[in-house]
């Protein structure tokens, strides 16, 4: 075990080369939601039990399923409404259990980025080489269904190894979702050398995060997503930033909670200097405009030295 | 460090559930549901009527409003007895304002131990649906089929017994079931059941006795969960419920009928500072156009002649 991953060095928020979005942007935004397959009997991995009771697990999985027969709809009509096509963490077994939901995704160009194989599946206690295949599973699988190779990753219920990122990389991603160090995206350092980045994906904002892990109410939920929006647009206009929604269709959709989701959408969407994307186009527009001049800025910081 | 090579076999991986309880399908895939008289959204308020033994096992887990402190845990089982004392007679008086028409979901030890309550419902017609023997008595993953077995008939037929009414509804204890708890309800008579929060309509659920209903009985917006697990306050129960009832108002609008289910316990809305929000919530719900005050099983039964599978 280390004391520090080694992905990135010490970068501050501050004296940064300037990021201009397209068409002059402030904040690139992105939704990311999470689609999903938990199991009702997956098998016990040493280190975390996938339900807090024996299987079957009713009230864990049944919300879960909630997700996709009601939920997923309902967070797709709001993201039209707003012009927004989702960036999708997809457990890729779903495209096998539930096509449809794939074939509504790839009608309307969104992305799909890998969550592994099912979030009941954890990277825990996994060799290099399990590791491997289940993440080359998880990028042929989405290849096969959408006809795109996944540029993202974030690990299977946020379960992770110290070669996950490496793994990743090597598989031919471009970005990794599992770090929350920034509002930028930052280069990452990978085993292969290559040029590997972070996108901020934010955990703060992630509506599992805020209703389950810190039993927010829902219209403060709404109230978070625009403060957090209000800043990094105003700073933005000095460099651009990111800010990501994760979302899961079994959270945000329920029928007390989309009214505070939407209304931010609405706010958010209603400024003007906001490039809507996705996590893929991020990464392809840091990495082609931007991610020469952050090592350079990174490097020069080194040993304490102010980069101007 | 390496796992057995079975971690990565996915042997039901496949189109649909990796289960065969119930078909996949979206909800807007299905036919629209009518509900009489042109209502779009079938209010359905469940109370749980509960009895928390002192002497509480606990096996598998100790069930959410159980005892918590060593024994006895005087202050526990006081206070969820309070619920049928005094904050059940709460309710009914709300419920007889708003003209609501509740579902009882009572344990049959405590339709045994409080014969008062037990006439009270059945003089006032409410619908009796069974809550399983107490909640100490849960059904798991792993239990004993027999022993299982027994605890479901057993609850049942008393229950049928002391109340007179057929009882065709269950809600497991915790909503807690083992692999065989739907076989056990629909061999036992059980034509819905309460436990599967995956939708907010009914839908067929396969069992090797039978078939069973799944009715959607929302733990999202149950007032244990919003209150004492999320710690919401007061005022953000009675916005939930709102945000949640105009919701699906306006989604029945375009899609077809809607059910607004709230699972309440008098241990908790009875209190004397949380029953006015009980009030509150209803008034709303009930200042609302199309909306129809039924019984589980009444929406059970109309679900049923409309989209139910052929017998």
């Amino acid at each position: 075990m280390r004391e520090d991953p080694g992905y990135y060095d010490y970068w501050a928020y501050e004296n940064r080369p300037g990021i201009t979005w397209p068409n002059g942007a402030r904040v690139a935004f992105w939704v990311a939601p999470n689609i999903e397959f938990y199991e009702l009997n997956p098998p016990a991995n040493p280190q975390r039990a996938p339900w807090p009771q024996p299987n079957p697990a009713v009230p864990g999985y049944s919300i879960r399923d909630y997700g996709n027969r009601v939920g997923h709809m309902r967070q797709m009509r709001v993201l039209d409404k707003y012009g927004i096509r989702g960036s999708i963490s997809l457990s890729t077994a779903l495209c096998d259990h539930h096509p449809e939901i794939i074939e509504l995704c790839l009608e309307r160009d969104w992305e799909f980025f890998s969550h592994g194989i099912y979030n009941t599946r954890y990277t825990y206690g996994l060799s290099e080489q399990q590791e491997r295949e289940m993440i080359a599973d998880s990028v042929a699988t989405i290849e096969r269904h959408t006809g795109a190779r996944p540029a993202g990753y974030l690990a299977p219920a946020l379960s992770h190894s110290e070669q996950t990122l490496d793994l990743f990389a090597e598989a031919g991603g471009l970005y990794t979702c599992d770090l929350f160090h920034d509002d930028q995206p930052t280069p990452i350092r990978v085993r292969n050398g290559a040029r590997f980045i972070s996108i901020p994906y934010s955990l703060e904002m992630n509506d599992t995060i805020a209703y389950v892990v810190n039993k927010v109410e829902p219209r403060r939920y709404g109230q978070m997503l625009k403060d957090n929006f209000d800043r990094l647009y105003a700073e933005g206009a000095e460099s651009g930033t990111v800010m990501c929604i994760p979302t899961h269709n079994y959270q945000v959709s329920c029928p007390h909670r989309l009214k505070a989701f939407e209304e931010a959408l609405e706010y958010i969407t209603g400024h003007s200097q906001v490039w809507l994307t996705t996590g893929r186009e991020i990464a392809d527009y840091f990495l082609d405009h931007y991610y020469d001049q952050a090592l350079h800025a990174i490097a020069a910081q080194a040993g304490g030295g102010r980069s101007a | 460090m390496t796992l057995d090579p079975q971690y990565l076999h996915y042997p039901r991986r496949r189109y649909g559930m990796d289960h065969d309880r119930y078909r996949w399908s979206m909800l807007t895939d299905r036919p629209p549901v009518q509900w009489p008289g042109g209502a779009r959204l079938a209010l359905w308020v469940n109370v749980a009527l509960q009895f928390f033994p002192l002497n509480q096992r606990g096996k598998p887990f100790k069930v959410p409003g159980g005892m918590t402190m060593p024994y006895p845990d005087l202050r526990h089982f006081s206070l969820r007895d309070y619920g049928n004392r005094v904050g059940i007679y709460r309710f009914f008086k709300a419920f007889d304002r708003y003209g609501i028409k509740p579902t009882i979901a009572i344990n049959t030890r405590l339709a045994e131990r409080a014969p008062y309550l037990l006439e009270k419902i059945l003089a006032r017609g409410d619908e009796i649906i069974c809550h399983g023997e107490h909640m100490d008595a849960l059904h798991y993953g792993g239990q004993a089929r027999e022993q299982e077995a027994e605890l479901v008939a057993g609850a049942l037929q008393r229950l049928r017994r002391l109340s007179g009414q057929p009882v065709r509804g269950w809600i497991s204890p915790a909503r807690s079931e083992s692999e065989n708890t739907p076989e056990l309800l629909a061999a036992n008579g059980v034509a819905y059941f309460c436990d599967w929060v995956n939708d907010d309509m009914p839908y067929a659920f396969h069992t090797d006795s039978g078939e069973l209903t799944a009715m959607p009985l929302s733990a999202e917006l149950e007032d244990r969960f919003i209150l004492m697990n999320n710690l919401h306050s007061e005022d953000a129960y009675v916005e939930q419920i709102s945000d949640a009832c105009d919701f699906l108002l306006a989604e029945a609008e375009r899609e077809g009928g809607r059910i607004l289910s709230l699972s309440i316990h008098p241990w908790v809305l009875g209190q004397p500072h949380r029953i006015g929000r009980l009030e509150q919530v209803l008034d709303h719900i009930c200042s609302r156009e199309g909306v129809w005050s039924a019984s589980a099983g009444e929406i059970f039964d109309v679900f049923q002649a409309q989209q139910g599978s052929p017998k």
